[in-house]
């Protein structure tokens, strides 16, 4: 490709992040991937690049910075500065596409025919989703206003809105409703009649009212004859809000709305979320870091205070709906970002079936794909314009992660598969994410060029399951009921430094548990092949005896003898990974005597300590 | 004195206790010589038994003629009772107060205590210096068994029976131990199987400001050097608290005298800071109207998480020094009966897989707290409820099991045990029935009759009834060295301790349980898998001929 100028560079040393250990490989450089080849390799995507940095020449290369969306950051040190800068300019090209063509998705192919394709994206349903809510139904229904992204450029074309808002209502309402996003039905509480909607702000300024808003307000009310109100969560701070009247937008005046109880909420907006998220990596990214330091950086990032503040909003959505039977209208400046968070979040704690893997794939594919969720702008994958990243949608999946830990049974899918589809949404690798609406993906002939990432995590789903996922969890929790108390929200380190492994706990129960009920599943399957045999031989020769003998063994099988060659089956290699002294960086024996006699050498020579059970 | 005396309303109807997360029960409360007993007098609700020793503090309040105490427990727990009649209410709290502040340490439970189960195991004669001599005699032969402590004069809190160089006489011991802070000169505290290397602790040597020094300590400790050898001194204190320390006789080993030794310098807090930082932390984990940014920064002025940090930090550093640099580390801190501790004991569990285990660890406490002397009873007087100035209490043991249990955390399939292990001996070291944590030394448990006149704690626990609530269903032994990540973002809170009264754990224990499940599922089903692969290989050579054709 003519924007690599050099495809390789050998003697490449990669720092480790968190200690003085490094590896020295040979690095490539591809169309598509940054490899580092050395005993076993690392590659990373060009698209999960975020940024490229040149250090100053130092006496034993020339360092260069690489930090990932993913939160992975390389540093590796490069022997001739000529070659260090190469790969940079390189670098700094492959990683700023100019169009959708060259994003890897439009590259990737997985070896499947069309059909397979084809199937991957049929694989989600909004038509059949709505039908599982129970949409259409009397007070609810499919309005085709939208067909051809006339009143409404980034909402998809199916929009179920309530039976006694017309077309003209829905319009004016339109117009009334900053980027044309009208309210519009995103989850219906089936057992109270209660609706979730969504929508943006309305342009009411000081003073402006318009009719066939107000209309629209009363006719979901009217859908509902659970509540004599509806509610409007406004999930901006009020002070936003206020702002956003000088600017002929603003929020809704509970005097011309009948019925409707207003209500800030108080999430704040993309920029102060990715300063926040800016603040928490540069704390948990310093070397050697105290523990002070540390807590003091987690509080004055501010994130967890955000995660709470999204985690609130969610709750205080799903008990209006769920206890008070109330339906509630939910928007923020636009409606696609804290709007976004708060529906599906909430929409989570209401519903069981969003807690397994095809659920949430679903709701995702609704509440932020469809609904115009800018992927495209938030996740940098084109054009950038750095004002418009931010960690919105990172921050909903670190909220379904709190819930998974109050939870641990509730949820089908492990952190895996949060993480994994984090790393997705970045690599650019699917189509699922690209754009910013679902008009421009159909612009861009998704399904026909690219592949569909649900079928790619659904034919691994193994890796995400969650082994102490109880189906009967959900029939006794419907609603989920978190705490929000300040110390039930952690900090995800798994996502956060899911590459820095001397930071993780060395022997994983998840993945012990996971093999173990694999096992379980292979056993229980030989257990009956073995029956079967047994079976057939007491028949084929004395057919009586044998089975009363039989079954009394069967009851037998628990005795002691069985137990001393019992191991053996369980397959699975556990190993306590990365368990190394240096890595961990205790201190000081740096300066010991070894570097009196053997200057700049450090003493200790190991490499990981691995154990195979 | 008879306890009648102390208890001026026996008994009052009419209760009702609160307690959070349970519903809450109405009826009788009755106050014992040692318990403050609450009965519905119902089959189906559970009564409330807390040892008066338990009851770190409470509170009193009225509305109208109910009384409200408020009782705070050692184990943190919080609890209200409603007393119907202020008179009732006022002699109740008084009673508390008087049995649960008894200053007699043979007033205490453990001597009224009878077990209701037959002591199949002493647990007294479980764990014998003499025992674990032995072990060490079939590795090496460089040390001895010394008797110069017999009668505790040359060191009050060591026990009788030492383990030193063998080249070193007990003239020398004792000259040594004149040398040190209370006596405690250095003896050993773990032999690393693998390489040799030792661990050892001590009190700081009493060098004073004009930097006295002893031949017979130099003597002591070289002898523990292979030849050409060098070791690490870990001293828990920073330079600065060990040269103030010099102010007042103490001090540290000069490099001049100690020339095959190198010092290095950490921060573990002294224990009466550490006993703010419990009262702190508690408080912030008991208020419930924290916002997020007052609850981070309350845990982190309780400086909680630094200690478990620091003290984590050293225990590596002392391993690693032993495993990774072959060397021999000697460990003091100022008296040698906290930090010295807790850095000798977590280094063993990082460094030996035998602490690992259920009995090992019960030896590692009894050899590296119980017989080395901790302090137990001036340590645990007071939990992080006390009102009072603190005096000589300090959550030195709890620190140290907060560590175990981040490594334990880390290393989920490393240990017999679990947490629940934990948290039983954090309750049974601050109130128990048992005596095993009475007294402040070995000499002070001798005169009290401790072995004869209560039951120990191990002989409890290690009945298999009990035990199989603290056993690790994933534990598979394994022999490595464990390193723990000590990065702030690797150490976690005890939820177990400090969150464990202020949240509802039910769907963590039905996880707990399922996980349970499925390890046993699959044992039950290699079981029956190797049982019908025996049945059908005899089948088939008993059926052998007639099967072929």
């Amino acid at each position: 490709m003519e924007h690599i100028r050099t495809p390789k560079v050998e003697q490449v040393k990669l720092l480790d992040r968190f200690s003085n250990k490094s590896v020295t490989g040979t690095l490539h450089l591809t169309a598509t991937h940054l490899i580092f080849v050395e005993s076993n390799s690392t590659s990373i995507l060009h698209h999960h690049i975020a940024s490229v940095e040149k250090l100053s020449l130092k006496t034993n290369g020339c360092p260069l910075l690489i930090q990932c969306r993913n939160f992975r950051l390389v540093h590796f040190v490069i022997p001739r500065e000529r070659d260090c800068h190469d790969i940079y300019s390189s670098l700094l090209r492959l990683l700023r596409p100019v169009s959708y063509d060259e994003l890897y998705a439009f590259s990737y192919n997985p070896k499947q025919n069309d059909q397979q394709r084809e199937e991957g994206w049929q694989l989600i349903d909004l038509a059949a989703e709505f039908e599982r809510m129970g949409v259409p139904c009397d007070q609810w229904q499919l309005t085709d206003v939208n067909r051809e992204y006339k009143v409404c450029k980034t909402y998809p074309r199916d929009l179920y809105v309530p039976i006694m808002a017309s077309k003209p209502i829905i319009v004016g309402s339109s117009k009334f409703r900053s980027k044309g996003r009208f309210p519009v039905l995103t989850y219906f509480y089936q057992e109270k009649k209660a609706a979730v909607c969504r929508c943006s702000q309305p342009l009411s300024g000081f003073s402006a009212r318009c009719l066939e808003d107000e209309h629209m307000l009363q006719a979901i009310s009217k859908a509902n004859h659970n509540s004599r109100y509806i509610y409007v969560m406004d999930t901006r701070p009020k002070l936003n809000a206020l702002a956003n009247r000088a600017a002929g937008k603003g929020y809704e005046n509970e005097d011309n709305y009948s019925n409707i109880r207003f209500q800030f909420v108080g999430i704040e907006n993309i920029h102060v979320m990715r300063g926040s998220l800016q603040k928490l990596l540069e704390v948990v990214g310093t070397r050697s870091l105290s523990m002070t330091d540390y807590l003091v950086g987690l509080e004055n990032s501010g994130w967890l205070r955000h995660i709470k503040a999204i985690m609130d909003a969610a709750i205080f959505l799903a008990k209006t709906v769920t206890v008070e039977g109330a339906s509630v209208l939910v928007h923020c400046s636009d409606g696609w970002d804290r709007t976004a968070q708060v529906c599906a979040l909430g929409s989570l704690l209401m519903d069981p079936y969003y807690r397994t893997i095809k659920g949430f794939m679903v709701l995702i594919e609704k509440d932020w794909i469809s609904f115009g969720h800018k992927f495209a702008d938030r996740c940098d994958q084109l054009d950038p314009d750095p004002k418009e990243v931010s960690p919105i949608f990172t921050q909903f999946l670190e909220c379904v992660w709190q819930l998974t830990e109050q939870f641990p049974q509730a949820f089908e899918f492990s952190e895996w598969f949060l993480i994994q589809i984090h790393e997705h949404v970045h690599s650019c690798q699917f189509g699922n994410f690209l754009g910013n609406s679902q008009r421009q993906r159909e612009d861009l002939q998704l399904k026909e060029r690219t592949y569909s990432l649900w079928a790619h995590l659904l034919s691994e789903k193994q890796n995400y399951l969650n082994p102490v996922y109880s189906p009967s969890f959900a029939e006794s929790h419907p609603v989920l009921e978190p705490s929000t108390q300040a110390y039930h929200f952690k900090f995800w380190r798994n996502m956060y430094h899911q590459y820095d492994r001397s930071m993780h706990p060395r022997q994983s129960i998840l993945k012990h548990v996971l093999t173990l009920k694999d096992s379980n599943r292979e056993l229980e399957g030989t257990v009956q092949a073995l029956k079967t045999k047994l079976q057939k031989f007491s028949v084929s020769t004395s057919p009586l005896n044998r089975k009363e003998v039989q079954q009394e063994e069967d009851e037998e099988v628990f005795g002691e003898e069985a137990m001393e060659d019992a191991p053996a089956i369980t397959g699975g290699e556990r190993t306590v990974e990365g368990s190394s002294a240096t890595e961990n960086g205790y201190g000081e024996l740096m300066g010991s005597f070894g570097s009196k006699n053997e200057p700049g050498a450090v003493t200790l020579e190991f490499g990981v300590a691995r154990m195979t059970c | 004195m008879e306890f009648a005396e102390l208890i001026k309303t026996p008994r009052v109807d009419g209760v009702v206790l609160h307690r959070p997360f349970m519903p809450t029960v109405e009826g009788t409360l009755c106050l014992t010589g040692h318990h403050l007993i609450l009965s519905s007098r119902q089959d189906n609700t559970e009564e409330l038994w807390l040892l008066h020793a338990n009851i770190d503090s409470i509170e009193k309040r009225f509305v109208g003629s109910l009384g409200t105490i408020i009782v705070k427990c050692k184990d943190l727990r919080v609890i209200q009772l409603d007393i119907p009649g202020m008179e009732e209410c006022l002699n109740i709290a008084s009673s508390i107060e008087a049995l649960s502040t008894l200053d007699s340490v043979s007033l205490m439970y453990p001597f009224f205590y009878r077990p209701l189960f037959e002591v199949i195991e002493d647990g007294w004669q479980l764990f014998v210096p003499e025992e674990a001599f032995k072990d060490l005699e079939s590795m090496t032969d460089e040390w001895r068994l010394s008797e110069v402590n017999k009668d505790f004069s040359v060191c009050p809190s060591y026990p009788s029976l030492l383990t030193v160089p063998k080249d070193i006489d007990d003239e020398s011991l004792c000259k040594a131990a004149s040398f040190r802070h209370g006596g405690r000169f250095p003896v050993l505290s773990y032999y690393h199987k693998k390489n040799g290397m030792v661990m050892m602790r001590a009190a700081q040597p009493l060098t004073g400001t004009n930097g006295r020094r002893c031949k017979e300590d130099e003597k002591l400790i070289n002898a523990t050097l292979c030849a050409g050898k060098r070791g690490y001194i870990i001293d828990t204190r920073t330079i600065a608290v060990a040269q103030q320390a010099k102010a007042r006789g103490g001090g540290f080993e000069q490099e001049a005298n100690y020339p095959q030794w190198r010092r290095i310098h950490k921060a573990i807090e002294r224990s009466n800071v550490l006993q703010e930082g419990l009262i702190k932390l508690v408080e912030a984990c008991n208020d419930q109207s924290h916002s997020m940014d007052r609850w981070l920064s309350k845990l982190e002025a309780s400086n909680w998480q630094s200690n478990v940090k620091e003290i984590l930090t050293t225990a590596c550093l002392a391993a690693q020094c032993i495993d990774r640099e072959g060397a021999s580390v000697l460990v003091h801190g100022t008296e040698g009966t906290d930090s010295t501790l807790q850095v000798t004991s977590l280094a063993q569990i990082i460094l030996d897989p035998a602490c690992r285990t259920i009995r090992g660890f019960e030896a590692l406490i009894e050899r590296e707290w119980l017989q080395a002397g901790h302090p137990f009873q001036q340590r645990c007087a007071q939990s992080a409820y006390s009102n009072g100035k603190p005096r000589s209490e300090a959550p030195v043991f709890l620190l140290f099991l907060d560590c175990v249990w981040q490594i334990l955390r880390q290393f989920p399939c490393s240990f017999q045990f679990n947490e629940n292990f934990l948290i039983m001996l954090f309750e049974h070291a601050y109130a128990s029935q048992f005596g095993t944590f009475l007294g402040n030394s070995v000499a002070e448990r001798l005169k009290l009759l401790l072995s004869q006149k209560t039951v120990s704690l191990w002989s409890w626990v290690n009945r298999p009834q009990e035990l199989e609530r603290f056993l690790n269903p994933l534990y598979e032994p394994n022999n490595l060295v464990i390193w723990p990540s000590v990065a702030p973002q690797s150490l976690l809170l005890w939820e177990g301790v400090f969150l464990r009264w202020n949240r509802s754990t039910k769907c963590l224990d039905e996880a707990y349980q399922e996980m349970v499940h499925i390890i046993e599922y699959n044992k039950e089903l290699q079981n029956k898998v190797n049982s019908l692969r025996r049945q059908l290989a005899q089948l088939e050579t008993e059926d052998g001929p007639l099967q072929t054709p």
